[in-house]
């Protein structure tokens, strides 16, 4: 069992989650964040004051998947969040040791 | 009776254009002095006043509070709200107390420089006082004029705490601004607006007029000159500011200055992002402010009559002009029209016409407009950037500044031939040129005001602040700064999303 964690451009949300959805992949956890890469964030004037606004707001999405899933999962999020230009974000894989569903009490592949 | 504009010697002229059948007045047709019938409020102009009292204190909260609540980081939006609430309310008793009497009595020998304490505790003012007003025999209630005045008192400090906003202490803000209106509004204001008896004015000029012999003429001439050295000295002087270019503006903005630069620069200003945190807040409250002004440009007619229809409509062109100036200058010279630049520019074009407001044509008014908004960039950006100091919500580069350009462009478009309703009325005792514009003695009355403004508060402030420090200190400690004065201060969020 794989997290999928993304951090992607926050209007690509919808999208990421169609994809993910049309592979069967259900259930995603969403937080707004703020970042930057080699993207390096750009200059907003208020007024006289001249601010270099580095963190901006991506979206990171968090989905757990079976392992067997876990190409397509990566597929899926990469094509719908790409743009093409600078700051599209990354993907990160990470292991999960075990996984429980709360309301049933399911463990570990049943409960994703 | 007190009065508001000043150039009394012009109301003596007006009189004695009255009495020489020049002009119509409703006392020209009396051969004899009436028995005095008590002239009473017209309900027309009453119910201006009372409208226009709360169109000012809408102004203050919430749309002061709003206009730079929006400008500050959410961790100091609760403090700069509470901060401008608690100056309206407390300069509301202070006014109540004594603030009225300083401003608006006679003060004996003191009368050019301060009020007296005759009417504190608002002592002798009850339903039936009366107010006089701009035109002969015209009266409003007391109360009305007492309560306009009140707000007035009340939004110029707190215009003041946006110059050094997110770094000052509650306590420093409320004992600062409680010394403040003491020693600085209510003797600017009084040098400005304190004209003790206008239709006492009236009726000593048309004696003089009417006087046949020398010893008559001598006497008439005595008394003509004691009511009209019963004024503050700026009135005297001839200084035309008809909503408070100068009272108001020029003032707490040069206070805003000397606090900028005593209290000293934000923790990290220019190196961390201070960006606003709603210029939608900011949007609101600017739109607030421009409604409010209304009440502020036009109900200082003091009648609801022809000029204030004249002051409401240069408040409308003025501020229309100023506001698309400020949004053509950032498109051309930055590239990109802001919301921030068009409410500024809003509220620079509503600045500059207060003190121009009753006295210039509209299209003055609205060249007034379009040529503020260039000029208040120029110094809250240039300027600012330049001379390094931290105003954080551009007290000085929009207040002090479009004051002071709308102060001296009232002593332009005063001018008849330029559309404004000219000095018939009013002129420059000092002068004794008795219905005619000059323009360099008016210019030369107009620069005593603003210079006087400028001295007075830009000085009296220093000190102010520098007591307040001593007693219970200015700034907070840098943690309290860092951590944001609503919790420090408050001990409450202004969001808790």
């Amino acid at each position: 069992m794989k997290i999928v964690m993304a951090i992607i451009k926050p209007f690509k949300l919808e999208e990421v989650r169609d994809a993910l959805t049309a592979i069967g992949v259900h259930g995603l956890t969403v937080t707004e964040v703020r970042g930057y890469g080699r993207q390096k964030g750009h200059t907003e004037i208020y007024r006289g004051s001249e601010y270099a606004v580095t963190f901006l707001p991506k979206i990171k999405i968090e989905v757990a998947v079976a392992s067997d899933q876990l190409a397509q999962t990566i597929g899926a999020i990469a094509s719908a969040a790409k743009t093409g230009q600078i700051g599209d974000g990354k993907i990160f894989v990470i292991n999960i040791d075990h996984a429980v569903r709360i309301r049933t009490g399911e463990v570990d592949a049943a409960a994703l | 009776m007190t009065f508001k504009r000043p150039s009394l010697a012009g109301w003596a002229a007006l009189a004695t254009l009255c009495a020489a059948g020049f002009v119509d007045s409703a006392f020209a047709q009396t051969a004899a002095p009436p028995a005095a019938a008590a002239v009473v409020p017209n309900k027309g102009d009453t119910a201006w006043m009372l409208i226009s009292s709360a169109l000012v204190l809408m102004m203050s909260i919430p749309g002061l509070a709003l206009f730079y609540g929006g400008l500050v980081r959410t961790k100091n939006m609760a403090s700069v709200l509470t901060q401008v609430f608690a100056i309206v309310s407390m300069v509301g008793v202070v006014w109540t107390v004594y603030g009225y009497s300083l401003t608006f009595t006679d003060g004996g020998s003191m009368t050019p420089w301060i009020g007296g304490l005759a009417k504190t505790f608002m002592r002798g003012i009850n339903a039936n006082s009366t107010a006089a007003t701009f035109s002969n025999g015209v009266v409003i209630p007391e109360l009305t004029y007492f309560v306009f005045q009140m707000t007035f008192a009340m939004i110029t400090p707190a215009l003041i705490v946006g110059a050094f906003a997110e770094r000052i202490k509650f306590s420093a803000v409320m004992l600062f601004v409680l010394l403040w209106v003491t020693f600085i509004y209510f003797p600017i204001a009084h040098w400005v607006w304190y004209v003790a008896a206008p239709d006492d004015v009236a009726a000593a000029a048309r004696a003089l007029a009417a006087a046949t012999d020398a010893a008559a003429k001598t006497a008439a001439q005595a008394k003509l000159d004691e009511v009209t050295g019963a004024v503050g000295w700026l009135a005297g002087a001839g200084a035309l500011d008809f909503a408070g270019g100068t009272v108001v503006h020029i003032n707490a903005g040069i206070a805003g200055l000397a606090g900028a630069l005593i209290i000293g620069k934000r923790i990290g200003y220019r190196k961390e992002l201070m960006a606003p945190h709603s210029l939608a807040m900011t949007m609101i409250g600017a739109s607030l402010l421009w409604v409010g002004w209304f009440g502020f440009n036009a109900g200082s007619n003091l009648e609801a009559n022809g000029t204030a229809a004249l002051a409401f409509v240069n408040t409308m062109v003025a501020t229309a002009a100023a506001a698309l100036s400020w949004l053509l200058c950032e498109w051309i010279f930055k590239g990109k029209p802001s919301l921030l630049g068009i409410c500024s520019g809003a509220v620079a074009g509503l600045v500059a016409v207060t003190p121009a407001s009753g006295f210039a044509g509209p299209i003055g008014a609205m060249i007034l407009g379009f040529v503020v908004s260039p000029v208040c960039v120029f110094f809250v950006s240039t300027v600012k950037n330049a001379l390094g100091y931290d105003d954080a919500l551009d007290v000085f580069g929009v207040h002090c500044i479009g004051g002071i350009i709308g102060a001296l462009g009232t002593g332009i478009l005063v001018n008849p031939e330029l559309g404004g309703v000219g000095i018939t009325d009013y002129t420059n005792i000092s002068g004794n040129n008795a219905g005619t514009y000059d323009l360099v003695t008016q210019m030369i009355a107009q620069g005593k005001a603003v210079g006087a403004t400028l001295l007075w508060s830009g000085f009296g402030s220093a000190i102010l602040y520098k007591l307040v420090d001593i007693v219970v200190g200015l700034r907070p400690s840098v943690e309290k700064e860092r951590e944001g004065l609503d919790i420090t201060d408050h001990g409450e969020r202004a969001y808790n999303m």
